[in-house]
């Protein structure tokens, strides 16, 4: 972009892009590094790092240790009937957004700017005294309902954007051969939707996957919690040994979101997604 | 959603209002309702009354009684010396983590845009710490701030720079730069990928013209990419303000607040008062106070940029 650079130019370029690399990747190393170490190197004075003798140990220990095991299958139920209820809801009022222009739509997308603005505080009393009136505080089905609440509006935001690059001739010609409006949704839109269909699905599912503000705050029963909340109680209870199977069940929560970037990494870098996840 | 009677060639004609039938906006309303009717019942709506619990005295408990008292939890909180440690921290946690987030991203946007080696490794690696959760970017970040088993202690014990091992987030000098620094990194990626994007949009041509008329490296940056990125900049840097000044998670797990309320951010002080003190109102009303902050802030920022604009 700014043409060609002289050598020395070149060169502080490329030291400046190892800082990069250096700041965005040891940290990251250092988490692999401490997953794969055994109880002895983790607590011996000079750390390593790279284990000297790798082990595996960490991953079963956080895998059999009943509480990690069943927080992630928690957060498997609560992520995964987030991601369904929510490309559910989502599909009908996308294709209405992306075809027809509605003073409601234009709420409804206005509304995902807004509520950024406001600091989740606001939100969780009156949220958590409503569950609380209908029994779902302490509950799965609680934390979905405001999981698919709270990934919706972008899931709409999303999913519409998908809709409308589907060309309505398409729509228009299956008409013109005689199909009717729901066979035209079901044989000729929703096929080529897939793609949309399961980016906002795995959007959703790793929106849920990571949260952890509502789910702290919502779930009383340890047996209830999901991963982030029992890896960061995890945290609270000291000892160095302790870090290999905190490190490998951190690995293993950030798998499922992995995934999701390597699928979207050429729509991301495209910028058109850019604000899709935040922490 | 067979009620949908409106055929494609309708809906095609340009400024469709006119010519829709009662009908075809029913079938539009239905569609739209199984989304429209959770956000308002969960979102909307407990966001009004949310605000509203801020001029209460409501508490935590069933059967309490909740009454309005204007602007009594306002004056309690100038008063409060620990809203005002809090929203010192906040100030200084969001305006640090965006000032040097959006910096750092910048330089690293502008070595991406290049045709460097490694290019595709490092646009990877820059995404990664997006993909992870914010629990994990804190644990991961003890491990290395960790007074024993830690990384950093340990590099500088390496280079022989032993008098600098300290215990990072525990001293209350140094936890608040440490978190100030997990906070840029986390959310680094995200920036870059915005700017690179914009970047990317900058026409190939205006750069060229600018070097046939003799402008430098820096004069180009100053004033064609600048400039043209200067929306995309705007709208990052005041999404990653309303962020990071909301932010709960990454701190909650590095520190708690710690130590003696050094990094005690605003959302982590809300919610010790309702979740432990069940003051459920006096959260609430921390909160407006948030939202006041930010608008203002935005508006003062939002306004100078478009003054320099014109």
């Amino acid at each position: 972009m700014f043409g060609k650079p002289s050598r020395t130019g070149r060169t502080l370029q490329y030291v400046a892009l190892t800082g990069y690399l250096i700041f965005l990747g040891f940290p990251l190393v250092w988490l692999v590094s401490t997953a794969f170490k055994p109880p002895r190197e983790l607590v011996q004075l000079h750390p390593t790092l790279i284990p000297t003798n790798p082990t595996a140990q960490n991953f079963v220990q956080a895998f059999t240790e009943q509480e990690l095991g069943r927080a992630a299958l928690n957060s498997l139920q609560v992520s995964l009937a987030s991601a369904v209820l929510t490309v559910l809801v989502a599909l009908p009022a996308s294709y209405a957004l992306a075809r027809f222009r509605t003073k409601l739509g234009t709420a409804a997308l206005g509304w995902v700017l807004l509520s950024q603005l406001f600091p989740f505080v606001l939100l969780i009393i009156p949220i958590f005294l409503i569950l609380r009136e209908v029994g779902l505080a302490n509950s799965h089905a609680g934390l979905v309902l405001i999981y698919v609440v709270w990934a919706l509006p972008f899931a709409l935001w999303m999913l519409q954007g998908f809709v409308r690059n589907i060309p309505r001739e398409l729509e228009e010609a299956a008409s013109v051969d005689g199909a009717s409006r729901l066979q035209i949704l079901r044989r000729v839109v929703f096929p080529l939707l897939a793609p949309g269909i399961v980016a906002t699905a795995l959007f959703s599912f790793i929106s849920a996957w990571n949260e952890f503000f509502f789910a702290l705050v919502l779930l009383k029963t340890p047996e209830l919690a999901t991963l982030p909340v029992t890896l960061a109680r995890f945290v609270g209870i000291e000892g160095t040994a302790r870090l290999g199977p905190l490190a490998a069940g951190s690995l293993l929560a950030t798998l499922p979101s992995l995934i999701f970037f390597a699928f979207m990494q050429r729509r991301l870098s495209s910028g058109s997604l850019a604000g899709a996840v935040k922490g | 959603m067979t009620t949908v009677a409106e055929r494609p060639d309708v809906a095609h004609a340009d400024g469709p209002r006119a010519a829709r039938s009662r009908s075809d906006r029913m079938g539009i309303y239905l569609l739209l309702l199984p989304s429209l009717l959770p956000i308002v019942v969960l979102s909307v709506f407990p966001l009004v009354r949310g605000m509203y619990l801020g001029f209460t005295n409501a508490r935590a408990g069933r059967n309490v009684e909740v009454s309005f008292t204007g602007l009594a939890n306002y004056r309690e909180l100038l008063g409060d010396e620990l809203f005002w440690n809090s929203f010192k921290i906040g100030l200084l946690w969001a305006v640090g983590v965006t000032v040097l987030q959006f910096l750092l991203a910048l330089g690293l946007a502008l070595l991406l845009n290049q045709q460097l080696r490694f290019r595709g490794a490092a646009r990877v690696l820059a995404v990664v710490p997006w993909a992870m959760p914010p629990v994990v970017v804190g644990i991961l970040w003890k491990l290395v701030y960790h007074p024993d088993a830690g990384l950093l202690n340990e590099l500088f014990y390496r280079v022989g720079a032993d008098g600098l091992r300290t215990n990072w987030l525990g001293d209350f000098s140094t936890a608040l730069p440490a978190v100030i620094i997990v906070g840029v990194w986390a959310g680094m990626p995200q920036t870059t990928v915005v700017l690179l994007a914009g970047l990317q949009g900058v026409p190939r041509e205006l750069h060229e013209a600018a070097a046939v008329d003799g402008a430098g490296t820096w004069h180009r940056f100053r004033n064609v990419t600048l400039p043209a990125l200067a929306p995309v900049i705007v709208a990052i840097t005041s999404l990653d303000f309303i962020w990071n000044f909301n932010s709960f998670g990454l701190v909650y797990v590095l520190t708690a607040g710690g130590p003696g309320g050094k990094t005690m951010l605003p959302m982590l002080f809300a919610y010790e008062e309702a979740f432990r003190y069940g003051n459920y109102g006096y959260a609430a009303a921390l909160g407006n106070v948030m939202v006041v902050i930010i608008v203002a802030l935005l508006a003062v920022y939002l306004r100078r940029r478009l003054r320099e604009a014109n």
